[in-house]
């Protein structure tokens, strides 16, 4: 009897469409039907337009050839080359100075923002000069007083500056020597591959054997001499099996060897140190948000003020630099964007800007290239979420 | 995998859906088929919505009172901004020859400075009503972007820049040279015909903004500015010292440069085809800016039908009787322009050679008038 009550108790399956799964179910495939829709009408209007104008499109474009030249390419690259390959040699440009960009503006900002809140006056009244005044000039401005700036401070090729016949620096790059890799070259990077196994390994155990016994191993000077040292024996072992081409001054500029243009330097510059001012704040606040007592605790137990920022206060503040950190990484890969105004053969001006007018084709090329730009930032963004998780406190 | 059934459910609605919307009557056989036909399909597809440029043009300008004209962001003599915001030039004399042919006031003419990468955009886009900056037409040009070509009101032609000093004699001298000019140009792609077609290495640096290329050019980035010849007579007076500075005398290609329209808008070319042969055609009948008034008394009836005192011309344009004497009297017939913008009198000092009239056997030849 008492089980019969309880059954009949128990609530009856409701109608599908007062399910609230279901339902729920239901309007999110609307809404999406919905956005689907409307980007479907969107694109066939566009299309239906562009043919009414007698207006190219679709992407066949990229197969055609280029025709056109371009600056600087990380890859082979000629103008029977097609539109499409073109297009990769800009993105690489663009990857390059994005990845000097981060590099050099995360260094620099940590200095300078460390150095802010240094207790040496003269040091942190520097620093604070740097960051107002680099981050309260817009960038462009800045992109053409480098690059004007390094033009103008240069000299024609004619009057290069030589060091050693090796290197030479004048107003169209800094010229040197690029390596020929002979027979047996391979052994040098295999012994290179080794020393890096090496000093992760050795590095393991004397960091476990540092915990055990609080013993430490000159681990820095014995990684230095892995990588250094294995490459160097292995290279007198295959006879030295590499030889370099010097660049020459022919006609009017230097041929062969490995250049860098004024054109990059001026736009890595610009960009690291702007963004630099930036991260130096983002760091300064991180600092500044790990309580003085960390330190001082540090302190008590005997560390010096190098090891306790390094292993007490930066571990933790990373944590709150991290999701800004990215943002400044964001911002610096979009800004590398204005390479154009200088020169520089980045994506916009390659993809978005010559071959836009060569082929007119605005909607597929710049539907493109925000495309690019957004994979880049999230890929950006994934690898720093992952890090911030890893740097995320483990309570245990 | 209820996320991905949910997605592609929505997919499918919204592609019926967005079909349905768009395409109601013209039916399709297979998805596959609808994406490589869907192009011409939707061309035929009569209920499409689309953006109606024909005749629409002229409408827009009557209405709004003024023509948008696209120049270059400064090239003197062919488009060029003074101080207080007067532009002038040859390029900004058509404008203001359609301004009053259309509105009978050739100030009516709004200018927007557009770099060589934005000009065309901005003509499709509908920003602009016409485009008037030193602009090269080429096939692809005129059959790919949709914009018609009204004509060529300068023949030009590309050329190189050197330093003096660097001893050059001729272009065949420029291996190795590295080379600035402007992106998004004819210039870029000739520039490279010319050193493959020779076997020449160099290196070419391309800026946005005329300005950048002759600072650049100016501080010895380059050992060679290129672009057309016309500019380069333009652009030297803003070098820092244009005597120490020479144009080689090779020509590199035909750059024929004149006011482009868009696409589909049949009437509104004619008016700027025919306003640009008004100045020609005044040229060749001797009719100037200042004895127009005169011409208005003449007995000679080709120099009655120009005046707009004989024939129906202008009311088959969609414009005034007077449409073309508004022109002379306001901006003066092609040679005036000519002379008071780039003429050997002014500081580019370009003689006319193939742009002379055809009567002087030059190229500028205005088709008849009747
Ligand atoms: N005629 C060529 C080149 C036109 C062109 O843009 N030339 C540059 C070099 S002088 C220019 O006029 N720049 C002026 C500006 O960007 O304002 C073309 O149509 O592609």
């Amino acid at each position: 009897m008492a089980e019969e009550v309880i059954q009949s108790q128990k609530p009856s399956k409701p109608l599908v469409w007062n399910d609230p799964t279901y339902r729920a179910l239901f309007f999110q495939v609307l809404v999406l039907g919905g956005v689907v829709s409307l980007g479907y009408v969107l694109i066939s209007n566009t299309l239906t337009n562009l043919e009414r104008q007698g207006i190219a499109s679709g992407f066949g474009f990229l197969k055609g050839t280029a025709g056109f030249s371009i600056l600087m390419t990380l890859i082979d690259y000629s103008e029977e080359d097609s539109y499409f390959w073109a297009f990769i040699v800009s993105l690489l440009n663009t990857l390059l100075v994005a990845g000097i960009g981060i590099f050099f503006a995360t260094i620099l900002g940590f200095f300078i923002g460390v150095c802010r809140l240094s207790s040496n006056w003269m040091l942190s009244k520097i620093a604070a000069v740097y960051i107002e005044t680099l981050r309260n000039i817009p960038l462009l401005l800045q992109i053409f007083f480098w690059y004007f700036g390094v033009l103008r401070g240069l000299p024609s090729p004619g009057n290069s500056i030589n060091v050693f016949d090796t290197y030479f620096l004048n107003i169209r790059g800094l010229y040197s020597p690029s390596p020929i890799f002979e027979d047996g070259f391979s052994l040098i990077l295999w012994a290179l591959i080794t020393g890096f196994v090496a000093t992760f390994f050795i590095s393991r155990w004397a960091r476990k054997r540092q915990q055990e016994t609080g013993q430490q191993f000159p681990t820095f000077l014995s990684s230095i001499s892995l990588v250094i040292g294995l490459p160097l024996i292995a290279s007198v072992v295959a006879g030295f099996p590499l030889s370099w081409e010097y660049p020459v001054l022919r006609g009017f500029n230097f041929t062969g060897g490995f250049v860098v243009i004024p054109e990059l330097v001026a736009l890595s510059l610009a960009l690291s140190l702007y963004t630099a001012s930036f991260i130096a704040e983002i760091v300064r606040a991180g600092i500044l948000a790990i309580s003085r007592g960390q330190t001082e605790a540090s302190y008590a137990l005997g560390l010096q003020a190098w090891p306790t920022l390094r292993l007490v206060v930066i571990p933790q503040a990373l944590r709150v630099i991290i999701p800004p950190l990215t943002n400044q990484y964001l911002n610096l890969t979009k800004n590398s964007s204005l390479a154009a105004a200088i020169a520089y053969p980045d994506l916009v001006l390659v993809f978005a800007g010559t071959i836009l007018m060569q082929t007119g084709q605005a909607v597929e090329i710049i539907a493109i290239t925000m495309g690019v730009y957004l994979a880049i930032s999230l890929m950006i963004s994934a690898f720093m979420n992952w890090y911030n998780k890893k740097m995320a406190l483990v309570e245990s | 995998m209820k996320d991905l059934i949910v997605g592609i459910v929505a997919l499918a609605i919204g592609v019926a859906a967005g079909y349905m919307i768009n395409d109601k009557g013209t039916q399709v056989a297979s998805l596959e088929e609808e994406n490589a036909g869907l192009k011409s399909q939707l061309a035929t597809s009569s209920s499409a919505p689309a953006a109606k440029t024909g005749g629409q043009t002229i409408a827009n300008v009557k209405k709004k009172g003024f023509v948008q004209c696209g120049v270059s962001q400064g090239v003197p003599g062919f488009s060029n901004p003074d101080a207080s915001d007067n532009w002038t030039g040859i390029d900004v004399d058509v404008c203001r020859a359609v301004a009053a042919a259309v509105l009978g006031d050739s100030t009516k003419v709004k200018f927007s400075p557009l770099t060589a990468k934005e000009r065309f955009t901005a003509l499709q886009s509908g920003e602009i009503d016409i485009l008037s900056r030193n602009t090269t037409w080429t096939a692809t040009r005129d059959s790919a972007l949709g914009v018609n070509f009204a004509g060529v009101n300068y023949y030009d032609g590309q050329g190189f820049m050197v330093r003096k000093s660097l001893g050059v004699k001729g272009a065949m001298d420029l291996a190795g040279a590295a080379v600035c000019t402007n992106l998004g140009t004819t210039t870029e792609l000739n520039v490279a015909d010319f050193f493959r077609a020779n076997n020449m290495e160099y290196k070419l640096v391309a800026f946005e903004k005329a300005d950048e290329v002759v600072a650049a050019y100016d501080a010895g980035r380059c050992d060679v500015y290129t672009t057309d010849q016309s500019a380069l007579a333009a652009q030297r007076i803003k070098l820092s010292s244009p005597d120490d500075h020479m144009v080689l005398p090779e020509v590199i290609s035909k750059e024929p440069l004149g006011p482009v329209v868009r696409h589909g808008d049949d009437q509104w070319l004619d008016v700027v085809k025919w306003s640009l042969y008004a100045m020609l055609n005044a040229e060749e009948m001797g009719i100037t800016k200042t004895n127009i008034g005169t011409m208005m008394n003449s007995d000679n009836p080709s120099i009655l039908r120009f005046v707009g005192k004989e024939g129906d011309v202008g009311k088959n344009l969609g414009l005034s009787a007077d449409w073309s004497a508004n022109i002379i009297k306001q901006v003066g017939n092609y040679g005036e322009s000519f002379e008071r913008n780039v003429g050997p009198n002014t500081a580019i000092k370009l003689t006319r050679g193939v742009n002379a009239n055809w009567k002087d056997g030059g190229l500028m030849y205005g088709m008849p008038g009747r």
